[in-house]
């Protein structure tokens, strides 16, 4: 008996151990690669760095105009925000009219704005100011050299072509216009008639700035005027800062928790701050398979529900206690303990299940990631600290370790 | 401990404290955060030490009202906020300004936020309407499980702790923002926690007893759970004051009146809820022994 516990023991901290192990450093096992848990779990711009915005479509649009309207805005946002080549962009609708981007890792933020809440309104105008044809009428837009000077090179759809052909032939020895965005980019002269539909802007610019020209081009312009109603952005610097910060933080909170428990409550303590590490893993492996998004806030609340999960520890051994001042014995003792704390651990859980709940329902962006791990805390520290300590407890007494100042009575 | 006798000293110390808060409250005023009046946050990296007359100067071009504060370790860090919300173009222009006065090598400010002020009447409705909810659902909850009296007494320990709470608000001038309601939520919860495992206590004692000493019950229920009542509040402090040393403004300004809220919770849930418990308890006796009397 004695040494089948031992053994069972020694496996459990051995899997424990072992898992600990992976979630630092991550495991490699033929094809199968699990990724440490550092790199498994989604960061917040918070924490990350980068810049999101919210903004709203100004329209009166309704129902499946308005869709339309968003799905076509959220589209050209895309294929803008592909052309940055950023890693896990998010865009999507947020309620009725209002498109939240998020942009992390984005390095100049200010810049990234800019191009993605351009209008890129493209025209070409006749000397009286007449449209000749506009961005829709572009089927290529790229950017190029001619004699060494960067230009960006549009290629024209057939009524697009047509009617340039027509303005170049009747305005030869005159200035057309260029426009972007209600700015005149480029006034060249027509030397000649062009009608194989392909045209070039000569803005004086930079390479970058033709290529970035080009692909606002390409991505099309915005079908409503938007305006930011809400906007951050932070340095990367500052993120990371922030998270290196807390992660000491949980660390130091974390290990004066454990000391605290150990000697306190010695042999059950031990017991609880075992429960207490498989309660960490499992918060983080649930957060990282849940695909969530930890935030500032979110890790708050994972070193907060740290010291409450062994709540749930000390109201059952503060109850074993009892039980053996009355003369109990260890096994009898666990038993009893464990019976009459379970309500009470219950009832105090679901309310702070309600509160977690409310936030998640109501709250928005960081709010939201405390709100999930507060909730994913709750549930599990149910599990570790009844069920993980339960089950630890008994190998001990299995193990003949019964003396009950072991148990801190 | 005879906590129930001595409830007339826990009782005054709870309104002493309150007390201050609303004072404070009403000398500095409530200070919200710009996610919920609408308005603009730029922090930007000056890397020199500058006064304040020259940041005024800088940006009365764009909002009069706007306060500054010099932030992080070397006060380098000039923050700004205003009440009119900038857009990212005029943030830009207002950066730029620094930039070049300053020769700067950043191409953007450290944060920068803005919230219109359509946005933050929606986040500060919100985040009323979260609160309220929370603790509807929280009182049901009680409720069914409880008798309506333990219900009262929490709800009363919750509204103390929740005071306690906002007093610590004024008096460090801590903005009410988005995270205002999850510091708020969490000590909910945690309170009523606290309150329940002392009221399960309570529950249980009842049965074994035969004449209706609530106080002698409610006493031996504290006693019984108060070394519970102390330990959670030591690990749960320990963690979050932690983070309140090592952490960053933001999480600082979350970690102060959450230790507040665990000291208030731990000390509600043994000095304030079970003696309120107790006092509706005799009450309810009296009145149900006179209207015997008077039946008789």
């Amino acid at each position: 008996m004695k040494t089948k516990n031992a053994i069972i023991f020694l496996i459990v901290i051995a899997i424990i151990g072992l898992s600990m192990f992976t979630a630092l450093f991550g495991l490699q096992l033929g094809e199968y690669q699990i990724k440490p848990i550092k790199e498994a779990i989604n960061q917040g711009l918070d924490l990350q760095g980068g810049v999101y915005v919210v903004y709203e479509a100004e329209t009166d649009a309704e129902g499946s105009e308005l869709d339309q309207m968003m799905v076509q805005t959220i589209e050209v946002f895309r294929r803008r925000v592909d052309s940055m080549g950023l890693m896990e962009p998010v865009i999507r609708r947020e309620g009725e009219k209002r498109i939240r981007v998020e942009l992390p890792g984005v390095e100049n933020a200010q810049e990234a704005l800019a191009l993605i809440g351009k209008t890129a309104q493209l025209q070409f105008l006749t000397p009286e100011g007449e449209v000749i044809l506009t961005g829709s009428n572009v089927v290529k837009s790229q950017a190029g050299f001619v004699n060494n000077v960067p230009v960006v090179e549009l290629g024209f759809d057939s009524e697009g072509t047509k009617a340039f052909a027509d303005a170049t032939a009747k305005f030869i020895g005159q200035r057309i216009f260029i426009v972007l965005d209600d700015e005149v980019v480029s006034a060249p002269n027509v030397n000649s008639i062009i009608p194989n539909g392909v045209g070039q802007i000569e803005g004086g610019f930079t390479v970058e700035e033709a290529s970035r020209v080009a692909s606002l081009i390409r991505a099309g312009a915005l079908p409503v005027n938007l305006t930011e109603v809400e906007s951050s952005s932070i340095t990367a610097t500052l993120g990371i800062n922030a998270l290196a910060r807390s992660v000491q933080a949980a660390q130091i909170g974390i290990v004066l928790v454990l000391l605290f428990m150990l000697i306190y409550y010695r042999i059950p303590g031990l017991v609880a701050n075992i429960a207490l590490c498989v309660y960490i893993l499992l918060v983080l492996g649930i957060f990282a398979g849940l695909n969530a998004t930890l935030t500032l806030p979110g890790i708050a609340a994972l070193i907060l529900s740290v010291g409450m999960a062994v709540d749930a520890n000390v109201i059952i051994f503060e109850r074993i206690k009892e039980e053996l001042k009355l003369g109990k014995t260890v096994r009898s003792a666990i038993d009893a303990g464990f019976k009459s704390a379970l309500r009470a651990i219950l009832d105090s859980n679901i309310t702070t299940l309600i509160a977690g709940a409310v936030l998640y329902q109501f709250g928005t962006g960081p709010i939201r990631g405390f709100a999930i791990m507060l909730i994913v805390g709750i549930v599990v520290s149910l599990f570790t600290a009844v069920f993980v300590t339960k089950f630890l407890l008994k190998l001990f007494v299995g193990m003949n370790i019964n003396n009950n100042k072991l148990y801190g009575a | 401990m005879k906590i129930i006798e001595k409830r007339k000293i826990s009782f005054a110390i709870s309104l002493i404290i309150i007390a201050i808060g609303l004072v404070m409250t009403m000398i500095n005023g409530i200070n919200l955060g710009i996610d919920f009046t609408g308005g603009t946050l730029l922090e930007i990296d000056l890397h020199q030490a500058v006064e304040v007359v020259e940041v005024r100067e800088i940006i009365d071009q764009y909002d009069k009202s706007a306060s500054i504060n010099f932030i992080g370790e070397e006060r380098e860090l000039v923050q700004i906020r205003t009440t009119s919300d900038f857009n990212s173009e005029d943030r830009a222009e207002i950066f730029t300004k620094f930039k070049e006065k300053y020769e700067l090598p950043e191409n953007q400010p450290e944060r920068s936020q803005q919230f219109g002020p359509s946005i933050g009447k929606e986040i500060r409705n919100k985040a009323l309407l979260s609160i309220l909810i929370a603790a509807v659902g929280m009182l049901i909850y009680i409720s069914y499980r409880f008798e309506f009296r333990f219900g009262l007494a929490a709800v009363i320990a919750l509204i103390h702790d929740v005071s306690i709470v906002l007093s610590v608000y004024a008096i460090f001038r801590i903005p009410i923002n988005g995270s205002f309601v999850a510091a708020i939520l969490t000590i909910v919860g945690y309170s009523i926690n606290d309150t329940i495992v002392v009221f399960d206590r309570i529950r249980e004692n009842l049965r074994f007893i035969k004449k209706s000493n609530y106080a002698q019950v409610a006493n031996d229920s504290v006693n019984q759970t108060v070394s519970r009542s102390i330990n959670t509040s030591v690990t749960t402090l320990v963690t979050i004051a932690a983070l309140y040393v090592l952490g960053v403004q933001q999480i600082r300004d979350f970690a102060l009146p959450l230790m507040a809220g665990v000291l208030a919770g731990t000390y509600s849930s043994i000095f304030i809820a079970s003696p309120l418990w107790v006092m509706f308890k005799e009450k309810q006796n009296k009145t149900s022994y006179k209207t015997k009397t008077e039946m008789n």
